[in-house]
């Protein structure tokens, strides 16, 4: 027994050290722009460029709007796939899996061809309309872990016989969706949209392609020109993704009406 | 007119005719029960008045309108579920008001009717509580409450008490059938458990293979039932193998016995064979007042449950099975020993063999 203990931590421990290391020496690295001391040189370089808070703000927008279009596409997706189309599970499951396995520079090399300015709908002739087929991108990027969160979410509760009682009290589509379907799968519905931001604020290959003012590619150009700043935005990007994670984490905890008081 | 009537009633799944021509007429304020075993159209009759199912066809009235082309959330129906189905978000108070908050009551409204509801179930201590804080007892009475909050036409429960233990089963279902004479709704309730059916409802409809057995009041059901399966299915019975002697003068052979019916068997000719079949408490050891006929059997096993002795004993091949009371004076009956069993001529229900 105490053999086995000491193994698991052993694995623990080499566990931590693989993935903790190279995070270390980044975070060591971005504080010695400075000569001889450890300083904040670096992030406050990278701070007061105003191409990392357009960029960033750029980001944040269209992850907002992928939060909200995804959102809106998956949650009556999977509730009306729940409800009324349980044979149409698969189907949609594997739809919903196809970002995986299709690279992202297949995808955006599809939208190029299909939605270029000799097209039928020419969304890259003009700044709002790439905005627009980038977003779409995103959403379609995210889709795998929007759909399974919001999926996961639905399946824990009744959603038939929730739905039916609603009905029977008068209630129509909207309330039901609003009052009674959304408030039971929120923190689903939250962990997709965590995952959502992370994956957008870092994403490079759609935003490089459509030529996009993104976090991602300001990322990528300031590490092929800098030494300690790349180190300290991929610190920036890492405390964003985490920082979702614990956001994941506060709001499942603080759903009152799913646990007991502790 | 009925307060709820329905005509014809047909559904098909997939080419299969699960409610076949189902009628029924409910007048106001009436409880009533549809009984039956799992997949014979009970539940699906059940959603079919509450919009969730849409008929084949067929056509249900409520007060007087056709309701089969409204939706579910326009038909004023109040629904208890299996699941209890509360709204695992909101409090107790929020999901009684909800039905309220939906058709835009004014708040004094909503606040007194919330607390009249809790009162009539006995909850009013509990409003601020979420449901996955009460029992399955009082979720279930919450989702009565909710139900009935918006004074819906017509209550329909689909197995309110399936999920709950069987204490709490007895006293909900005696809280139910108040709740029902004191508001006097009109009520439909689903079971495949014959006691809650017997013990609750103005009338019972007997259900088998999608169809209405039989239509009547828990007394009729149970001593008069109409068909060999509604017999069999509402309580316990003993069934006999039988020749009928002389239909004119209710004359029946079982086994060598010849038994005297007392009544005509018309649409019967001599020599049809029949089962007969009694009920446990229709029979006796012991030969008591009324109960004159009487038949020769052995003692084939004796079971000693307390306050009652169940005896099975073999007649002509046939089991019957009857209870006696455990008398401390009076020995129980020995395995293999000859019995009597007697019982009245006009208890014997007729059957199809």
């Amino acid at each position: 027994m105490k053999i086995n203990r000491f193994w698991s931590w052993l694995a623990l421990f080499f566990g931590i050290l693989y993935f903790a290391l190279p995070l270390i020496g980044t975070l060591e690295f971005s504080l010695r722009m400075r000569r001889g001391e450890y300083s904040l040189d670096a992030y406050r370089v990278v701070l007061g460029d105003p191409r990392f808070q357009a960029t960033f703000s750029y980001s944040v927008a269209m992850a907002v709007a992928t939060i909200i279009v995804g959102v809106l596409l998956v949650v009556p997706t999977a509730y009306w796939v729940q409800l009324k189309l349980r044979r149409w599970r698969p189907i949609i499951e594997f739809i919903t899996l196809l970002p995986l396995v299709i690279p992202p520079i297949v995808i955006v090399f599809g939208y190029i061809r299909l939605y270029n300015t000799s097209s039928f709908l020419p969304l890259t002739g003009s700044a709002w309309g790439t905005n627009l087929l980038l977003m779409f991108g995103y959403v379609v990027l995210a889709l795998p872990y929007m759909y399974r969160a919001v999926d996961t979410g639905l399946r824990a509760i009744d959603v038939r016989t929730l739905t039916e009682a609603a009905e029977s009290l008068g209630a129509g589509w909207l309330t039901i969706m609003t009052r009674v379907i959304l408030p039971n799968v929120l923190v689903a519905v939250l962990s997709g949209a965590f995952l959502t931001f992370a994956i957008v604020i870092g994403e490079f290959v759609l935003a490089a392609l459509l030529n996009r003012p993104a976090f991602g590619p300001y990322l990528q150009l300031v590490g092929a020109n800098r030494a300690y700043e790349p180190a300290a935005l991929a610190v920036i990007a890492f405390s964003i993704t985490w920082v979702c994670m614990g956001l994941i984490q506060l709001v499942t905890r603080f759903q009152k009406h799913t646990f007991a008081k502790r | 007119m009925a307060y709820l009537e329905i005509n014809d009633l047909q559904k098909d799944f997939a080419g299969l005719r699960v409610v076949k021509n189902f009628n029924l007429s409910v007048e106001r304020g009436e409880f009533i029960s549809f009984l039956g075993p799992s997949g014979c159209g009970k539940t699906t009759t059940l959603r079919m008045i509450a919009g969730f199912e849409a008929p084949s066809s067929g056509m249900i009235r409520i007060d007087g309108r056709d309701v089969v082309d409204l939706k579910p959330n326009q038909r004023n129906i109040g629904m208890v579920f299996q699941a209890y189905a509360l709204f695992p978000n909101m409090t107790v108070d929020q999901n009684v008001a909800f039905g309220l908050k939906v058709a835009g009551r004014p708040k004094a409204e909503i606040d007194a009717t919330v607390k009249e509801m809790l009162g009539l179930i006995k909850l009013d201590h509990l409003g601020s509580r979420y449901p996955f804080q009460l029992s399955g007892g009082q979720q279930q009475r919450v989702a009565l409450a909710r139900a009935l909050a918006i004074k819906p036409k017509v209550l329909l429960l689909d197995e309110p008490l399936s999920a709950l233990d069987a204490k709490i089963r007895v006293s909900l279902r005696e809280e139910i059938r108040a709740i029902q004479n004191k508001l006097g709704i009109t009520t439909i309730y689903v079971t495949h458990d014959q006691e809650e059916a017997l013990s609750m409802s103005d009338r019972i409809v007997v259900m088998n293979e999608g169809r209405a057995e039989q239509i009547g009041a828990p007394f009729d059901i149970y001593n008069r039932p109409a068909t060999r399966f509604v017999a069999s299915f509402v309580g316990t019975l003993n069934l006999l193998r039988a020749v009928v002697a002389d239909p004119t003068h209710g004359m029946v052979e079982i086994g060598r016995a010849k038994i005297d019916l007392g009544r005509q068997l018309p649409e019967r000719k001599a020599g049809d064979p029949i089962s007969v079949a009694l009920r446990p408490e229709a029979v006796s050891l012991a030969a008591a007042d009324g109960r004159s006929a009487r038949l020769e059997g052995k003692v084939r096993d004796v079971s000693f449950l307390g306050s009652v002795i169940r005896v099975n004993v073999d007649v002509g091949g046939d089991r019957i099975s009857l209870d006696t009371f455990n008398t401390p004076s009076t020995p129980p009956p020995v395995v293999g020993e000859t019995a009597a069993v007697n019982f009245a001529p006009e208890d014997v229900l007729i059957l199809d063999a």
